[in-house]
């Protein structure tokens, strides 16, 4: 375990960006965003951010190549923007735990080089948490907010920085920060207020009883998909604030002389969601709702040894405008209803 | 800080279902916190009794609800309606949304909706409980108390409340009250009182926020297409993404063209925004600018009346004027 004051916090992010390009969660405007680190950037108190981090691996839109017609001939040309290192500072266990979701979408045939490059170019620095919110459930998923993953685990105490690298990307970035020695006390004391925390949130109880691979039957056709979608807007803030919703679509977009092809984030909340030729396979909002949530909670994990597409980072509890989520499915016709 | 309680309208909506004058309700259900409220039809005197809640969360706007439910739902609605929502309801007959014979509408008073958001930037997170009332009281999971003003937490169309008047209703729990006077457009003229250039840099600063989840869209009682062009893989401006700096802009302002004269001013759009961009501005700039060159004139005051912009005199303003207003 190394370690380095509060404040000589920030040399330890100028000697970070001096290699790459160093993204932290910071308050702007009200709410708390990724942004890049320059001096005078300050690190955010907020729990966590307003969108994911899965930006930046799989951003909202994405050049892919461009097509253009000369005379009888057609070029093509790969238009990708070059990926540079980059460092993310601050990641929740839970928005880590959504990178390995998303690898196991985009890093399977049929491989992803665009997300690989990116994956290939960051290095994550996570944050255990140590005020979580009302709204966090990532236990119920198996994840431990006090131990978080990625290349490099930290934790922040009142005046001190704890760092514990967790990959060899983490151990090399951490040898260039000249950071101390020091004994893991403080953050064994932390992790134990944060877990007495955890099981007084009004979400400790919630299980995945009731969900998983093979429940398809059981849960397809109850009868409460329809009370619980009714008033759904069927617009995509849970999608695009959720870390693990990756569906996108592929686009072709005529800039006059030329075709760029990009691919944007999709939603299955939208009525043009996988529309293909013969139409759209789910006609209603209440298909459109089932289907997000029998992803994340059966189709997922039935693909995935067990592994829900949920993460309980709260945020679609936060944005949702009708407050309509996750917690309250699973409520309402898994194991946890009453 | 509402004065009427949850338990007049679960007793009122009983009755009407009992009666069978109605054959649901659409209202506002309980959720997992004290702050969640989704909007919910309820069906029978068990589900009233259980989840229906009315306090100072119950922002939600029921009047958009009544375009799809109308045509589904057997039977009149019971739609509970604050005076705001009245002015929706009243515009989107006009435009012939929904069949009124179908809908029982009780006006009910509203003395404001509070703001989560504004609360938790005061206690933080883990909330556990929270009371309403003038004062609010919150609880955290951190044993911290918290008392705060309802008034200091009210959403930002709250704050300025344009009527406290319900201009459409079957029946009335309380007054029908009046339109009151408000500084709603007192933020339009900060912003009209920049220079291009610092206005362009405040909504390039505020729209380059934009996520296009189109909850802003799709909560709007204004925007009620059956199929919105945005959505339309035929329509040739179909995006799910902005393309580029000029699209974020655009899917806006196309927007607020669209709802021009129709918008009520209901504060909707910017209370749902996942990113807290002040999506009314653009739309109370418009109800400024036509009350200015027409004429006062609130769209949703009454049904059947004709909007300035669809209505031609030969009083109208002429596009030259408008155009020189635009180089001052």
């Amino acid at each position: 375990m190394l370690k380095c004051s509060i404040d000589a916090l920030n040399g330890v992010f100028a000697k970070i960006a001096a290699d790459a390009t160093l993204y932290l969660p910071t308050d702007k405007d009200g709410s708390t965003v990724y942004a890049e680190w320059s001096e005078g950037v300050e690190l955010s108190n907020a729990l966590n951010t307003a969108k994911s981090p899965k930006d930046f691996f799989f951003p909202q839109v994405e050049d892919l190549m461009k097509f253009k017609v000369e005379g009888k001939s057609i070029s093509v040309d790969d238009i990708r923007s070059e990926s540079e290192d980059f460092v993310v500072f601050g990641v929740r266990a839970c928005d880590v735990r959504s990178f390995d979701i998303l690898d196991r979408v985009f890093l399977v045939e049929p491989y992803d080089s665009y997300y690989a490059s990116r994956r290939e170019h960051g290095v994550i620095i996570s944050m255990a948490c140590s005020k979580p919110a009302e709204t966090c459930f990532c236990r119920t998923f198996g994840i431990d907010c006090t131990n978080p993953g990625g290349d490099i685990a930290v934790w922040k105490t009142e005046d001190s920085v704890y760092w514990n690298a967790n990959t060899e990307k983490g151990e090399k970035l951490l040898s260039k920060l000249g950071l101390e020695e020091c004994s893991d006390d403080a953050v064994n004391a932390q992790k134990e207020k944060t877990e007495k925390i955890m099981s007084k949130l009004p979400l400790a109880g919630l299980t995945t009883d009731g969900f998983g691979g093979g429940k398809t039957l059981d849960l397809f056709n109850r009868p409460e998909w329809k009370s619980l979608s009714e008033s759904c807007l069927g617009c995509g803030t849970c999608t695009f604030v959720c870390p693990t919703c990756q569906c996108y679509d592929v686009k072709d977009f005529n800039t006059g002389n030329a075709i760029i092809r990009y691919r944007c984030w999709d939603s299955c909340m939208y009525s043009d969601f996988t529309k293909m030729a013969h139409g759209n396979n789910r006609n209603s909002q209440v298909e459109r709702f089932r289907q997000r949530f029998m992803h994340k909670l059966v189709y997922y994990p039935e693909n995935n040894e067990g592994i829900f597409g949920c993460v309980g980072c709260g945020r679609c509890l936060a944005k949702c405008p009708i407050s309509m989520n996750i917690v309250k499915v699973m409520k309402t016709i898994g194991g946890n209803a009453e | 800080m509402q004065k009427i309680t949850r338990d007049v309208l679960v007793e009122k909506a009983v009755s009407l279902l009992e009666n069978g004058s109605v054959s649901c309700v659409l209202g506002w259900k309980k959720g997992e916190f004290d702050y969640d409220i989704t909007p919910a039809v309820f069906e029978s005197k068990e589900e009233l009794v259980s989840d229906f809640i009315f306090d100072d969360f119950c922002g939600a706007n029921f009047s958009k609800y009544l375009v799809q439910k109308t045509r589904k739902v057997e039977g009149k609605i019971l739609v509970f309606l604050k005076p705001c929502d009245t002015y929706s309801f009243n515009q989107l007959l006009t435009e012939h949304r929904f069949d009124r014979e179908k809908v029982y509408a009780v006006g009910i008073p509203c003395e404001g909706m509070v703001d989560i958001g504004k609360i938790k930037a005061i206690t933080g997170d883990g909330i556990s409980s929270i009371v309403c009332g003038d004062t609010i009281k919150v609880n955290t999971i951190y044993d911290e108390s918290f008392d705060i003003n309802a008034k200091d937490v009210l959403l930002e169309r709250c704050i300025n409340c344009k009527s406290k008047k319900h201009v459409a209703y079957d029946e009335l729990i309380g007054e029908e009250g009046e339109v009151i006077e408000s500084n709603r457009f007192d933020e339009v003229a900060r912003l009209e009182a920049m220079t291009p250039d610092e206005r362009f840099a405040f909504w390039q600063n505020e729209l380059s926020k934009c996520i296009r989840c189109n909850a802003c869209r799709d909560v709007c009682p204004a925007c009620t297409c059956e199929k919105c062009v945005f959505n339309n893989p035929k329509s040739g401006v179909e995006n799910k993404a902005p393309a580029n700096e000029f699209e974020e802009k655009m899917f806006h302002i196309i927007r607020a063209f669209h709802v021009a004269g129709r918008c009520t001013d209901c504060g909707e759009c910017s209370r749902v925004c996942p990113q807290n961009i002040p999506l009314h501005l653009l739309n109370r700039k418009f109800i400024k600018d036509i009350d200015s060159f027409y004429g006062e004139y609130q769209a949703g005051a009454e049904v059947g009346s004709r909007a300035p912009l669809v209505n031609y005199t030969t009083e109208d303003i002429e596009p030259c004027d408008v155009f020189e207003r635009g180089n001052d």
